[in-house]
């Protein structure tokens, strides 16, 4: 691979592992939600990221012309391959957390999936603009939920007070970038982070005022872990959504 | 009316109704558990259009609607039996009419 299809391979990984570890951890739910209604609500969400993340993993294995698959990628690698965002790996606490998580990255990625889809990529923006109709739904159905709790009662708001402070230092490293980053950004490809950044801000400061909820402040931002550093929570995913395949290499069923 | 049924843990219960395409009738085709409007919309789409079903939903309160009981089915409906020429294959067709 040369510098540039590297540099693409690299960020279709990052889009698909967003995917993938968020639907595996949405896919915990399954059978556990509170109610049965969201528990089907939660797993159609699942299934729409992961969906989505096999696309973006067959597109990487296209580019790398190494003959990995979609399958191949999600569960033959390690950890430390991953390019995913801590954000996504956070555990689901309970609902709210698992409800404020998936509202902070799904307002990102519908920012991220409406620039995407005019990117010059063409395999790239048509998974995005195919995908951002499934986030749309992801914001409101997240966003609806977090004005309940914000008006609920006295409990409810502080399961949603404690989500977004538990959860607003992972926010800041959804944004990051690296170099590999910049060149595709100038192609025209990449998505330039430094403009749906305040996009994101405005709409989560624009929902949270009508529940009259303070964005979380004075927080400290994980910073700098694109690199294939994650929290000790995604080894964890990975034994569990990885066991199968690796326990009997090509088994099919 | 009192019973000693326990009172359902859960929300209230909405009807929906799918429109499987533009200009077609809403078709009745279950029942959400919902706290409020908006949230039965959203429970209804993913309940009841996980197959490409839907174009279109209608969501009412359950409480809202108004059932003739089971017990009046004789008087209000029995009658309607015996009453053969409301249906217009009870009719002749005039000769040179061809269907």
């Amino acid at each position: 691979m040369d510098k540039n299809q590297h540099a693409l391979f690299n960020y279709c990984l990052r889009l698909g592992d967003n995917s993938l570890i968020l639907g595996q951890r949405i896919t915990e739910w399954c059978s556990h939600a509170p109610i049965l209604e969201e528990d089907i609500a939660l797993a159609n969400l699942a299934l729409d990221l992961i969906g989505q993340a096999r696309e973006f993993l067959t597109y990487a294995g296209e580019i790398e012309k190494k003959g990995r698959a979609e399958d191949d990628l999600a569960f033959l690698r390690d950890a430390n391959e991953f390019r995913n965002a801590l954000l996504v790996e956070q555990p689901n606490g309970d609902f709210a957390h698992t409800i404020v998580r998936q509202y902070l990255f799904s307002v990102f990625n519908y920012h991220l999936l409406t620039e995407l889809g005019k990117g010059k990529d063409s395999t790239l923006a048509a998974i995005a603009v195919k995908s951002l109709k499934e986030c749309t739904y992801h914001v409101r159905h997240s966003g609806e939920w977090i004005l309940r709790m914000g008006d609920g009662t006295e409990e409810s708001k502080r399961r949603l007070f404690n989500a977004f402070e538990d959860l607003w230092m992972y926010t800041a490293e959804l944004f990051d970038t690296d170099e590999s980053d910049d060149l595709l950004v100038k192609k025209g490809i990449a998505v330039d982070m430094k403009t749906i950044h305040p996009l994101w801000l405005e709409t989560i400061k624009a929902h949270l005022d009508k529940i009259s909820f303070p964005l979380p402040s004075n927080h400290y931002l994980v910073q700098g872990i694109k690199k294939g550093k994650h929290s000790e929570h995604l080894g964890h995913i990975l034994a569990e959504m990885q066991f199968l395949p690796r326990a009997y290499p090509g088994t099919k069923w | 009316m009192e019973t000693n049924q326990k009172k359902d843990s859960q929300w209230k219960v909405w009807e929906v109704f799918v429109q499987s395409k533009t200009g077609a009738s809403f078709t009745h085709c279950g029942s959400v558990h919902a706290p409020d409007k908006e949230m039965a919309t959203q429970y209804a789409r993913d309940l009841y259009t996980r197959r490409s079903e839907g174009r279109s939903i209608w969501v009412l309160p359950a409480e809202d609607i108004v059932a003739t009981q089971p017990t009046e089915a004789a008087s209000l409906f029995d009658p309607a039996d015996d009453k053969i020429y409301r249906h217009p294959q009870f009719y002749k067709f005039p000769k040179g009419i061809h269907m």
